[in-house]
């Protein structure tokens, strides 16, 4: 069953931009004006962090962001409310909801999946829930809301297990582009980086590919999205809405930085 | 050193005690702990591995510790208490036992670069020790708070060698001197085997840290056949903070119903004042760290800040051994208020003239609770000993008196 994520990458093709921002971030009404102003501004999927206190792969800027939303109040419970609204406003655009485990066990996996799918949530990006966890504990509740997982793969993840990760999902596969959490410096020597995002490229997967982590300007977009279908960008984002007066007003003008 | 998995208190093939443990980590560090997993039995049971590591433990660490009868404090609480001296180890705690396993783990897997976290200090200059005896790269992370109470620790780190970073995130304690180690961790794959300090995080680590810390137990039996005729005590005592030196001291009478297992924790100013650290009453099943396990957190899954005013027990989870074994009702958790663990400090430095670790204290101040009749044999860990706290007794010089 084709769902929105195939439907954009389908339409597209390739240099897709995916931007993530943390719900409830910077004020806790800011979450459905900035899914519509990123849509406005031509941004073709969209990653809602889900805020968590201990967020281990993300770097200084996203727990900041995170730290700012929980004490604004942001939770799932909230989330999913400002959510309801979502899909009268941008009935195409994918969404994918970012996050850690223990927040959702504590709300109910089922229950958390259930509410995903009502909100018009397409995907899920949960970087400490493991393959084998998926598969054995979550997969099949995750086919019964038709929510896609997001798998992410490292220099380090080897073929067989890519080739795994690719028949889980009709969505995309995550490629994070080096070594760090997000928002990190890109310490990689370049040639090295792309043979990385060649190897995996030549693998005729069944997914297309986005290439996140340290992505943050024009030039890195583009470099990013001529190896892969598209790239991510968050920390800069985060960045850009920090001191904004108006956070949708930020969020058109950052996406037309990177787009144009 | 069990080397054997038959037991029900050890983990199953995912790393699960019962509904506690596995491994939730984001792929980045997905290969380090996978190759960890794979080899660690193997490398651990290596008899070249075993040589080293028990020269080590004899001519470094000073092994095995006494098992040492406590009378004046026997008389106090009357009945027979041993204390096991694990702050005679060198660097003056248990944890060295560990950090030179570790060490030696780390070199067979040709890593160059060893990162660590610490709270109270005592992981953290074991590491740096182990790293300086090996010639390697040491970098250390811990709460820009406990920096500021552990001074000396700080000091020691760097004397030995090691890059002590001092973290600022979230409540800048253990925690978050162990989200920063992780952060490393997944920032350098390659080089570099993260020691942690206590039976937590993903698997294998609880595991492999329970099997290195066995030493303590395993010593403790033919040290009591020695004295007192039998190797079975009546009760054996740890403090949990993760729960490393309670993971050592109980691990060779897991499987002996006969012997009552006490863990002891922080209650900081009270369970239920708000400044605690006692998971095993304030906490609920959740994910920290990369396991699964007990741990304080608010109702929307946010981990909840903890207190106490030692920092090796400020942690708000615990391993997911000792989840099981309260779960499973094999231990039993008593919660020692700050206040109880200093009068503990000052009966010990009194009684027996040896002055215990304020984390140690937590478990001494338990005594009183236990219901141990005069027959009874009582061991308690005594697992570090107390002159990196000189600082903090100074400050409650009044309530030592």
């Amino acid at each position: 069953m084709p769902n929105r994520i195939q439907e954009a990458f389908a339409k597209k093709g390739q240099n897709l931009l995916n931007v993530y921002f943390t719900a409830g971030y910077p004020k806790l009404h800011d979450t459905i004006p900035l899914i519509e102003a990123l849509t406005e501004a031509g941004a073709d999927l969209i990653e809602i962090g889900m805020p968590f206190s201990d967020p281990l792969a993300d770097g200084p800027v996203i727990q900041q962001s995170s730290s700012v939303a929980l004490a604004n109040g942001m939770n799932l419970y909230v989330l999913f409310d400002q959510l309801k609204e979502v899909r009268a406003k941008v009935p195409d655009t994918p969404l994918l909801l970012m996050g850690y485990l223990n927040p959702i066990m504590q709300f109910g996996m089922e229950k958390f999946c259930q509410a995903a799918a009502e909100a018009g949530v397409d995907g899920l990006i949960l970087p400490d829930l493991p393959l084998v966890e998926y598969e054995q504990e979550y997969q099949s509740i995750f086919k019964k809301y038709n929510l896609q997982p997001v798998f992410l793969i490292t220099p380090q993840t080897a073929p067989q297990r890519i080739q795994h990760m690719d028949t889980l999902t009709d969505a995309f596969l995550y490629l994070v582009s080096g070594p760090g959490t997000t928002g990190g410096a890109n310490t990689q020597a370049e040639g090295v980086q792309e043979a990385y995002f060649e190897r995996i490229a030549g693998m005729n997967l069944r997914n297309p590919r986005l290439i996140g982590f340290g992505i943050g300007d024009k030039a890195s977009f583009k470099r990013a999205a001529s190896h892969a279908h598209g790239a991510i960008i968050g920390s800069a984002f985060i960045r850009a809405l920090e001191d904004a007066p108006d956070a949708p007003a930020a969020a058109k003008q950052f996406v037309s930085s990177i787009l144009h | 050193m069990n080397t054997t998995t038959t037991s029900q208190f050890q983990p199953n093939a995912r790393g699960y005690y019962g509904e506690f443990g596995g491994a939730f980590i984001p792929e980045m560090l997905y290969p380090n702990v996978e190759e960890l997993r794979e080899q660690y039995l193997q490398i651990l049971a290596d008899p070249a591995f075993q040589a080293e590591y028990q020269q080590l433990l004899r001519d470094y660490v000073g092994r095995p510790t006494p098992l040492f009868e406590a009378k004046r404090l026997s008389a106090r609480y009357n009945t027979r208490i041993y204390l096991k001296r694990e702050d005679l180890c060198h660097t003056g705690a248990h944890k060295v036992n560990n950090t030179v396993g570790q060490i030696l783990l780390a070199k067979r897997l040709g890593k160059t670069r060893i990162i660590a976290e610490t709270g109270a200090g005592q992981h953290g200059v074991a590491t740096a020790t182990v790293c300086a005896l090996m010639g390697m790269e040491c970098i250390v992370y811990m709460g820009k708070t406990d920096t500021e109470r552990q001074k000396p620790n700080v000091e020691r780190m760097r004397l030995l060698g090691a890059k002590v970073v001092a973290v600022t995130s979230g409540s800048q304690t253990l925690k978050d001197a162990t989200n920063e180690a992780i952060r490393d961790w997944i920032s350098n794959p390659v080089d570099t085997h993260y020691i942690i300090g206590s039976v937590v995080g993903p698997h294998p680590y609880p595991d492999l840290v329970a099997r290195l810390q066995s030493v303590i137990s395993e010593e403790m039996r033919k040290q009591l056949l020695e004295k007192v005729g039998r190797e079975l005590p009546d009760y054996v005592v740890a403090c949990v903070g993760g729960g490393s030196n309670a993971a050592g001291a109980f691990y060779h009478f897991l499987d002996e119903p006969s012997v009552q297992l006490v863990a002891v924790e922080a209650a900081g100013h009270g369970i239920h004042s708000g400044h605690s650290a006692a998971t095993s009453v304030l906490g609920t099943p959740g994910i920290i760290h990369g396991s699964r396990t007990l741990l304080m957190q608010d109702e929307h899954g946010q981990i909840t800040e903890p207190y106490s005013i030692s920092a090796g027990l400020d942690y708000p989870g615990i391993g997911p051994l000792h989840a099981y074994l309260g779960a499973s009702g094999r231990a039993r958790f008593i919660s020692i208020k700050d206040e109880d663990a200093l009068t503990a400090v000052a009966e010990c430095s009194r009684l027996e003239g040896i002055i215990p670790a304020l984390e140690t204290a937590h478990a001494l101040a338990a005594l009183g609770q236990l219901g141990a009749g005069p027959d009874d044999v009582v061991v308690i860990n005594l697992s570090g000993r107390g002159d990196k706290d000189l600082e903090t007794y100074m400050k409650y010089a009044d309530k030592l008196k």
